[in-house]
């Protein structure tokens, strides 16, 4: 063979091989040590060799763990909460304002500025507006005669206050994917609507959320993936307390390695956070292929037309 | 098309300023504390009107610790970006051009690592890092991982760009002569350009912003600046001038590159919903 020509054949593998074996290295084996991991009970500060072999018993254990229990429940809560009022707030604003705007992008510009900054800066930043004494937002209230909230110090209200905050950091996210989605509705269904005598209402309810509905589930879902990785502004706002009121599981994991120095723990509990949002993965993969498959099928029966 | 009346387009403006304000009133507010004294927080008075000062800021950048965490946030942020590209964009090139996996298996690739939340990998990396591949409280350990969570995603995104190239073009170099590697170096990176672009600030950005990984795999010497922060606002007696001017100061970079490329960053956003 030709020099040439073994180059030739060997490129593809010489172009891939650098990103694979970073890829390899630093993260399907981390995920492949983490599964690992978590069957043997390995304290920090022992090295993994000296770790002994525990089964299930990190899961049994977790399991059984009332403070997990209480964090999976506000892990829970917590995603619910801002993928369903981010939906609403984005959509309704989307739907509110649609229509051709001077200056769009600067708007666009300034709405994503929130998920720019770094989490921390985020957490920072609300932790600063909720404080207490010379916080902008019980000050305000003040000013308007209300009594002030105790925000970030009171266990009935700090989920809310994280919950608002990623909100804040989140809605034009849901925003900017809805407008999108609706500027590239077809004109034609919106036309023949409004000729036949549709109210503003029944059009959305009728056409444009309907048609909006495969962008709207998926951002829904990739929303959803990114509730459960929240962990910086949580860490800075309230590092999930008072009590566990707060704690989340990303923070759970942290604690349990870092700060109980429990390893083999903590990685079952990564496993059972990494099989959570496995499986929203999944479901929006499978979702997007049907979605993809009907619009080819419809197109397909168009154009026999 | 509808015609709006002029009392309609009034209000529909002043909501989305309204918004405007609301989007950024907290990163003002950062702004003006950090422009502030001690004795102007505290004050009940007023948040608007006070004696701006930069004293906050000159502190904070008189503090070695503080520009050596700077340093490192800077060289950790641009090496693994320009890793993750020449690496992705490769990657990228060989499966769209020799047809390795369809675009399918790397969609789906890229979501599943897309998705794994950065707690999870905290005591595997620490684990390994420290113990097996001797990278613990060392910045290149740092920059393979932020390269290694980026790559999937640079990939995804420079594969679309890529398939836009047309093939002729390379078919062209190469009955002229250029080898593999040619064809990629001058045909193919120069058209990709806005893609590269795009793809760099998402990288730099995630390693800029990077909080927990870095709080596990660095020391004293080697933190990045959203490390300092957090421990320095664990003290009880925080100062929020200086804090909301470290603050500011991390939060500078992204804000200009989304001034600067706010189309690409839509773009990047927006792909991953809009088909899987």
């Amino acid at each position: 063979m030709k020099p040439t020509s073994i180059m030739n054949r060997a490129t593809p593998y010489l172009f891939l091989a650098p990103a694979g074996i970073v890829l390899v290295f630093a993260l399907l084996y981390p995920i492949g040590y983490l599964t690992v991991a978590s069957f043997f009970d390995w304290r920090m500060g022992s090295p993994f060799a000296d770790a002994v072999f525990a089964g299930f018993g990190n899961y049994a254990w977790i399991l059984k763990d009332p403070n997990f229990q209480e964090s999976f429940m506000v892990t829970i809560t917590f995603a619910f909460a801002v993928v369903i009022l981010e939906m609403i707030l984005g959509v309704g604003l989307a739907l509110m304002l649609e229509r051709p705007i001077r200056g769009m992008t600067v708007f666009r510009t300034i709405f994503i500025l929130p998920m720019m900054i770094a989490p921390i800066v985020v957490g920072l930043v609300w932790r600063y507006m909720y404080n207490p004494q010379f916080g902008i937002i019980n000050k305000t209230l003040k000013k308007w005669g209300f009594e002030s909230i105790p925000w970030l110090s009171s266990p009935d209200w700090a989920l809310p206050s994280v919950i608002i905050a990623d909100i804040w950091q989140w809605t034009p996210f849901i925003f900017i994917l809805s407008l999108a989605a609706l500027q590239s509705l077809p004109r034609s269904a919106l036309e023949a609507a409004r000729i036949d005598g549709a109210s503003e209402w029944q059009q959305i309810y009728y056409i444009k959320i309907p048609l909006m509905m495969p962008v709207l589930v998926v951002a829904a879902l990739l929303r959803m993936i990114d509730a459960f990785k929240v962990l910086e502004v949580i860490f800075i706002m309230t590092n999930g307390g008072p009590g566990l009121s707060t704690e989340i599981l990303s923070l759970q994991i942290y604690k349990t390695a870092f700060v109980s120095w429990e390893l083999g723990r903590a990685a079952a509990l990564s496993n059972i956070l990494l099989a959570i949002v496995l499986v929203i993965t999944l479901i929006m993969f499978i979702y997007t292929k049907i979605r993809d498959a009907r619009i080819a099928r419809l197109q397909a029966a168009a154009e026999q037309y | 098309m509808r015609e709006y009346s002029k009392i309609n387009t009034a209000i529909f403006y002043i909501i989305l300023i309204c918004l405007c304000l609301m989007a950024l009133g907290p990163i003002v507010l950062m702004l003006l504390t950090s422009l502030k004294l001690k004795v102007d927080i505290f004050n009940d008075v007023s948040t608007f009107i006070f004696m701006p000062t930069l004293k906050n800021y000159s502190s904070v950048l008189h503090d070695p610790s503080l520009m050596r965490y700077l340093g490192n946030s800077l060289y950790v942020g641009l090496i693994s970006t320009a890793l993750t590209l020449v690496m992705g964009c490769m990657a990228a090139y060989a499966l769209v051009r020799f047809q390795f996996m369809g675009r399918d298996a790397v969609s789906l690739n890229t979501l599943l690592m897309r998705m794994i939340p950065p707690a999870v990998l905290t005591v595997p990396v620490f684990a390994i890092w420290n113990f097996q591949y001797h990278l613990g409280n060392n910045l290149h350990g740092l920059i393979l991982v932020y390269v290694a969570i980026n790559l999937p995603f640079v990939i995804w995104i420079l594969q679309s760009f890529i398939q836009q190239v047309p093939i002729q073009l390379e078919e062209a170099a190469r009955v002229d002569g250029a080898n593999p590697f040619q064809v990629f170096f001058l045909i193919v990176l120069p058209v990709i350009k806005p893609g590269l672009a795009a793809a760099a600030i998402f990288t730099f950005r995630i390693a800029w912003n990077e909080f927990i990984l870095a709080l596990v795999l660095t020391n004293r010497a080697t933190r990045t600046t959203p490390v300092h922060i957090s421990l320095f606002l664990t003290e009880h007696n925080i100062d929020w001038g200086q804090i909301m001017a470290m603050g500011m100061l991390i939060a500078i970079p992204p804000i200009i590159f989304t001034f600067v490329a706010s189309k690409q960053i839509i773009t990047g956003m927006t792909a991953g919903a809009v088909k899987g």
